[in-house]
């Protein structure tokens, strides 16, 4: 609709074909890593590692995750996800985080519909986790700037807020869920 | 500076031998068949990497056509008064807009301002942060809700979109406050 108005017939024809490629090289550099760090959490689990991991932050993950199972392997996939993003290790988030929602879905009584933690989850990872932006700063380097690296005090106070935002806003909606009874 | 970036990008670049270096170690140690069980890990990743092939490229062409329907230009002129009377330089607006639903799309756009504005202005100090401060969120949850094939997603995308805007205006405000043009 918007495209007859615009009278951008074109534009959007050369959009859909270069976007559904994209979509297919996208997936292609993405199924490697998703293998290889699929294959190595494999490895993580039977060794008993992501429960070890997820038995030293279960202070902080009980209270944000209250309905998983403290040694279930859903937590330390969690974890990992988090550490992933928090390094900036950016091609192994990805894997990491669907990895985790693979194991938060063994959890779902409701299949289909997302799990409590699963919005947990999903919530805190969207809002954003990453310390420094390494790849920002390398941009502004190579355009010239004096002081590429200024941006790191307000990056960190806008991505502190945000995932503050994200987790309050989530605890908030948990609790009036319950008072409700809904499921909502 | 150089020797912080670099110092940053090794930290980043020992990370992950380190981690594929121990992983296995650990296996090993424990008397875990390391390499039958990789292989089985493995199989599952190629797995949930066609589960959400279709569901990325769905999203995908969405934005594209919605950006070359010429939707972000409207959006963008739609938010020209607002962004007048915030002080936030006008370049800089379509950076918000793109930045939850794309990440090469917002990466190019950073680029673009960086190359227009310069890095040292506002407008290019605004976009630099609004580019490392935030997620792609439609991007992760297409691809983390579609890895289970979930469709109702619930609060996710609210959150997703309120903790974006939350971000931005802590953007906006702490770059006027640290900003030194």
């Amino acid at each position: 609709m918007l495209a007859a108005t615009a009278n951008k017939g074109a534009e959007v024809t050369a959009a859909v074909l270069a976007a559904s490629q994209d979509g297919i090289t996208l997936v292609i550099g993405l199924a490697g890593l998703m293998a290889f760090w699929a294959g190595l959490m494999e490895i993580a689990e039977a060794s008993g590692l992501t429960k070890v991991l997820a038995g030293l932050l279960r202070p902080i993950t009980s209270r944000l995750f209250p309905d998983i199972p403290p040694d279930h392997e859903a937590m330390g996939a969690i974890i990992l996800s988090m550490a992933a993003n928090i390094l900036g290790i950016g091609n192994a988030a990805t894997p990491l985080g669907i990895r985790a929602m693979e194991k938060l879905e063994e959890l779902n009584n409701n299949p289909g519909t997302a799990t409590d933690s699963m919005c947990t989850f999903v919530a805190i990872t969207t809002s954003s986790l990453t310390i420094i932006p390494v790849t920002v700063i390398g941009m502004r380097l190579a355009a010239g700037s004096a002081a590429p690296a200024d941006i790191i005090p307000p990056t960190l106070i806008a991505t502190g807020a945000s995932t503050l935002a994200a987790v309050i806003i989530d605890l908030m909606w948990r609790k009036l869920g319950q008072h409700s009874g809904g499921q909502e | 500076m150089t020797v912080f970036l670099q110092a940053m990008e090794s930290i980043g670049s020992w990370a992950i031998p380190a981690v594929v270096l121990f992983i296995p170690l650990w296996g090993l140690i424990k008397g875990i068949k390391v390499y039958e069980v990789f292989i089985e890990g493995a199989k599952k990743g190629l797995a949930a990497t066609l589960r959400i092939t279709p569901y990325l490229i769905a999203m995908l062409v969405s934005i594209r056509v919605f950006n070359a329907a010429g939707g972000l230009d409207i959006l963008t002129e739609a938010l020209a008064p607002i962004s007048k009377r915030l002080a936030i330089p006008q370049a800089v607006i379509p950076m918000f807009l793109i930045r939850p639903l794309s990440g090469s799309g917002a990466l190019a756009m950073l680029g673009d301002i960086l190359k227009t504005q310069g890095p040292d202005t506002l407008a290019g100090f605004m976009a630099s942060v609004v580019q490392g401060s935030t997620e792609t969120t439609l991007y992760v949850l297409t691809v983390y809700f579609g890895a289970v094939n979930v469709f109702r997603v619930r609060r996710s995308l609210t959150i997703g979109l309120w903790a974006d805007l939350v971000g931005f205006v802590a953007a906006v405000c702490a770059c006027s406050w640290f900003f030194k043009g």
